[in-house]
């Protein structure tokens, strides 16, 4: 009884709905990322060009990936710095 | 009119493709429009016992594309629809027993004498998709509101752009209101947010289905069912009809209402 009344007040635990939206949130994003093999690699040259403006870094041990978090992914990416260009202060 | 050639899939297996193309087909000849259904499902055929014609087929899909007979004699008309036929998929090979090229070229000449060409794709992204998306100008992408489904759904949605069908509209397979009532299935609006595709239609879960697959006879003929009526509806807004979509917002029942003022007033 006490359960039908709290199901009622919507006081029960998150329905399996949320649950199965979230997770095919997270797996869509792997999906997605790793059926076009070459999304990972033009996003790492395109970085690549773009940090390169303003400091020199390691292009060969550049890693870019997706990496799983608690309720979340992040994209990773692991850039080896060899020196810093120095500014002129303004 | 001009014709159309349209695929239905869904990626993953059992979720209402072969369904949807009979009662789909059935409700548009039942409208006088020249309807031909298309299994490409071969070596699983089934869309012949879902339309009750499985005793009639004589020659297949394979047999036309291999010279063996020629593409009327295939067909097989349905004596309960003027208009309405069924090419049906061959039993004893497989997928490669037909190339994309030869699908492209049958439909085509299935063009000169339909308003609509249904084909029924089989489960899976290897040839037999690639097969029956060959010669298509539009497809249908059927998914159930589970994370399986949806998740084949995606893949399959990116196939198809990959493919040029950038078009392809969703119908919503089985659900089942009271479990979106309760919190326990995806409702429409969380499907279109995932896989951001135009919303074709939505069809209930209703026992009626399995009712008229035993007997081979699809639902849209059975006035009281209430997929079939859904079906009906699809097939109205597929000959550009403006049937009203389902409101994508909670369904509003006295218990639901009842639940919301209740939170309101905590």
């Amino acid at each position: 009884m006490l359960d039908i009344i709290n199901r009622l007040l919507g006081r029960e635990n998150a329905g399996s709905r949320d649950i199965a939206r979230e997770r095919l949130r997270l797996v869509l994003i792997h999906d997605r990322a790793s059926v076009s093999p070459n999304f990972l690699n033009t996003l790492k040259e395109e970085l690549i060009r773009v940090i390169r403006e303003y400091m020199e870094i390691d292009e060969e041990s550049l890693v870019v990936d997706l990496e799983n978090e608690e309720n979340s992914i992040a994209l990773v990416a692991n850039i080896p710095i060899r020196g810093f260009k120095r500014a002129a202060n303004e | 009119m001009k014709s159309r050639v349209i695929v239905i899939t869904s990626g993953k297996g059992g979720v209402g493709k072969t369904t949807t193309t009979a009662n789909l087909g059935t409700s548009l000849a039942m409208m006088d429009k020249k309807v031909v259904l298309v299994d490409t499902d071969i070596g699983l055929r089934n869309l012949d016992v879902v339309m009750g014609l499985e005793n009639r087929i004589v020659f297949d899909i394979v047999d036309v594309v291999n010279g063996k007979c020629r593409l009327k004699q295939a067909l097989i008309k349905d004596k309960r629809f003027e208009g309405l036929h069924l090419l049906p998929a061959a039993q004893t090979k497989d997928k490669t027993a037909i190339t994309p090229h030869q699908m492209k070229n049958l439909t085509n000449e299935l063009r000169q004498d339909f308003d609509f060409i249904l084909v029924d794709c089989p489960a899976g992204i290897e040839q037999g998709f690639r097969n029956a998306i060959a010669g298509a100008d539009d497809a249908i992408v059927v998914a159930m509101p589970e994370v399986s489904s949806v998740r084949d759904a995606d893949r399959i949605i990116g196939l198809l752009e990959a493919a040029g069908l950038r078009n392809s509209r969703l119908i919503v397979n089985r659900l089942r209101s009271k479990m979106v009532r309760r919190g326990d299935m995806m409702d429409i609006k969380d499907i279109l947010d995932i896989l951001s595709i135009e919303l074709l239609g939505v069809v209930p879960e209703d026992e009626c289905i399995v009712v008229s697959t035993n007997r081979g006879e699809p639902a849209v003929m059975e006035n009281a069912s209430r997929a079939g009526a859904a079906y009906r509806r699809i097939a109205r807004r597929m000959m550009g009809e403006d049937i009203p979509l389902p409101s994508l917002d909670e369904p509003e029942n006295f218990f639901y209402r009842f639940k919301k003022i209740l939170k309101m007033a905590r």
